[in-house]
């Protein structure tokens, strides 16, 4: 529908509690322009996190809600995990409902809403763990990239399964001690945005959410070119402070250093997906 | 003065009638078809927004035929997924974003799939899934055997069970309309026993073909669609569904208690749409009962004749459409004054015959004989029920070989 439908009705709204009037009078809603920069200013889509202090991924979160180009008509999907217990907290209408299935989910929702609302734009975002993105979920994560499902896929990767208690994941660098590698990780990290370049997706980013304007603009890219062209995928390094033995002041600090080594930053873009960047920034969108 | 009607259309042009005007008023013409080429019939009559496929005997040619529906426009959304797996979450998908949807598959495919019905039911998804049961078990088969229905009873989902083309074609439509319901809305598993009627050409009558039920209206659903066009309702401070405390614990069980009680709460409408949960068939005063569902119901119709007309054994048949809702007081009912109870099964367990001890258990004196029972592929013969009845009553066999 549009923003309207977070307005409260007049009479009741005495009786509301204060985060859903602010939700009407102070978020940013209706414009594309919206960005990190309301973040100090404007109502967030995200309440609260329930992840641990100091968590980089709850950064994350904040960032990418914030830049979220059409949140009035964006539906997000996620997957189990630490990830999972922030979405009761967010503002728009997300979807958990199994381990490892979100690009299947996502999917069936794309298409369906396609389908009702012909007329519409309504952006479709899985946000999910490495976990589910990589292991559990490949095969629905690169079937969805195959298929060329409009989406945007964004995977956080805190190099472990946290929320489970720290066990090994393909995303854990090689030789990593981890519980499930007690000799420490046999084999290397997975390529999975060379995987998304492979299956199909015309616009890849890797990098660290160190930087919170660079995160807005790749959403914001990824969003687009999802919208028009095909599948976008992005991988974050949002490391797990607990399991590698930070402090909660130090994920910045972690995600700056490598930013220089493995999560330098890179994107890949097809020849669509330049030419709706391109003109999107002609906009005044990007 | 003049009445006028406003005549609806969907969106593949049919004109909207009502579901009973559909299922018992419109004028039928007959038909020579398979069970797979019924289940085209009956989606291309049903206003169907979506539908995902992949491929698995004796199931395959059913989703080919949504896919030919989906080229002539009855249906929105059609694709083949990478796994049953990855089939059944992108219609829950569809049906999360308020999409009517249907699927299907078959044995193995279930089984790769498990994981999902829950889910549907705990999202309360008024999903439809024609399951053409196939056998499950290693070694390799494609043979008929319905062991998989007694995996799905305790999803949380409907489960009801055709006995021939005609009865998929008529539940496949009232089963949209009972899942749909507010106050049921959980999905609605439709099964035949695979290739007895996905494979086999039977007579039907079908009303025409330009006519259809009335669209799906997600805005009636007791959970809103996932497509932002309602308020989110979960924007929570503390997100009980996550946490591990009392409050947590209570909602989880109530939850699944409000599942269950809406499976309850789909018997009237049920009843109304499939005239009846359950199809009594022959001498009401007979003391030998048979019950089953499925083909295994035709076999023992044609069993019963045999022992009313050739053995002197006057019995009759209940056969249950609908196994979730369990129809326990209509068994009770129709027991009266029988004296034995068997129950014959297209698979090695006996899902059917525990389910009738369980309803039975201390409320009648009556012996249940879970036999015949034949799986992984053999077909029953109505003699081979006629025999194991006459064995147990001690009588000769006159007819049967």
């Amino acid at each position: 529908m549009s923003y309207e439908i977070f307005k409260i009705n007049e009479e009741l709204k005495e009786f509301m509690p204060q985060e859903i009037v602010d939700l009407e009078e102070k978020a940013t809603w209706g414009n594309p322009k919206r960005g990190v920069m309301d973040l100090p200013y404007a109502k967030e889509l995200v309440e609260e996190h329930s992840l641990c202090a100091g968590c980089p991924e709850s950064a994350a979160f904040r960032y990418i809600l914030a830049s979220l180009p059409n949140p009035e008509e964006t539906i997000i999907v996620n997957s189990t995990g630490c990830t999972s217990l922030v979405f009761p907290h967010i503002a728009l209408h997300t979807v958990h409902s199994l381990f490892g299935n979100q690009n299947a989910i996502a999917s069936g929702i794309k298409r369906t809403l396609e389908w009702r609302f012909p007329d519409k734009v309504k952006d479709v975002v899985v946000l999910a763990g490495d976990g589910a993105t990589v292991d559990i979920g490949l095969d629905c994560t690169l079937q969805s990239f195959f298929r060329q499902e409009k989406i945007t896929t964004i995977c956080f990767d805190n190099e472990v399964y946290a929320n489970t208690g720290g066990q090994e994941s393909g995303m854990t660098v090689k030789g990593q001690v981890f519980k499930m590698a007690p000799k420490g990780k046999q084999f290397d990290k997975v390529p999975m945005w060379q995987l998304a370049i492979d299956s199909g997706c015309h616009y890849v980013v890797r990098m660290t959410v160190s930087s919170p304007k660079k995160v807005e603009k790749v959403i914001k890219q990824a969003i687009y070119v999802a919208r028009e062209v095909g599948p976008t995928y992005i991988h974050l390094y949002t490391p797990c402070i607990l399991e590698i033995g930070l402090n909660a002041d130090q994920g910045l600090w972690e995600m700056r250093q490598t930013d220089k080594e493995r999560f330098k930053f890179f994107e890949y873009m097809t020849d669509e997906a330049k030419e709706v960047i391109k003109r999107k920034k002609e906009e005044g969108l990007i | 003065m003049q009445e006028t009607q406003q005549v609806q259309y969907n969106r593949a042009g049919q004109r909207v009638v009502s579901p009973d005007y559909l299922l018992f008023e419109a004028p039928r013409e007959k038909q020579f078809m398979t069970g797979s080429e019924v289940v085209k019939e009956a989606v291309k009559r049903a206003s169907v927004d979506a539908s995902v496929s992949y491929p698995i005997t004796p199931q395959s040619e059913a989703a080919h035929l949504i896919g030919e529906l989906w080229v002539e426009g009855y249906v929105g959304v059609y694709f083949r997924g990478e796994s049953e797996f990855g089939v059944m979450s992108e219609v829950a998908g569809c049906a999360m974003a308020g999409g009517r949807t249907i699927t299907t598959t078959s044995g193995p495919g279930t089984l790769r799939a498990m994981e999902n019905f829950p889910m549907w039911a705990g999202s309360r998804l008024p999903l439809q899934l024609v399951l053409m049961a196939r056998g499950v078990n290693s070694p390799l088969t494609i043979q008929p055997d319905n062991l998989e229905i007694s995996f799905l009873l305790d999803t949380g989902c409907m489960v009801w069970h055709a006995e021939n083309a005609q009865e998929l074609f008529e539940m496949i439509l009232a089963g949209f309309v009972v899942a749909e319901q507010p106050d049921v809305h959980v999905p609605v598993i439709t099964a035949i026993d695979g290739f007895f009627i996905s494979h086999t050409r039977e007579a039907v009558m079908l009303p025409p073909d330009d006519i259809a039920l009335p669209p799906y209206d997600p805005y009636k659903a007791p959970m809103p669609p996932i497509d932002m066009e309602m308020a989110p309702g979960r924007f929570l401070r503390d997100p009980y569904v996550m946490k591990s405390n009392y409050i947590s614990y209570a909602s989880h069980t109530s939850w699944q208690f409000e599942v269950r009680s809406a499976i309850e709460r789909s018997r009237p409408y049920a009843k109304h749409y499939l005239r009846g949960l359950i199809e009594e068939f022959g001498n009401p005063e007979a003391e030998v009962v048979l019950i089953a569902s499925g083909t295994a119901g035709a076999q023992a119709k044609e069993a019963a004749i045999i022992l009313s007309e050739d053995e002197g054994v006057p019995t009759r048949v209940i056969r249950l459409k609908t196994i979730r809702p369990f129809p326990g007081e209509e068994i009770l009912q129709a027991l009266r004054n029988a004296k034995y109870v068997f129950v014959p099964e297209f698979n090695v367990i006996g899902w059917l015959e525990r389910e009738v001890r369980r309803v039975l258990y201390g409320k009648t004196d009556v012996p249940i004989v879970g036999s015949p029972r034949v799986a992984g592929g053999m077909t029953m013969p109505p003699e081979v029920i006629v025999k194991e009845v006459l064995k147990t009553l001690g009588k000769e066999a006159k007819h049967v070989i």
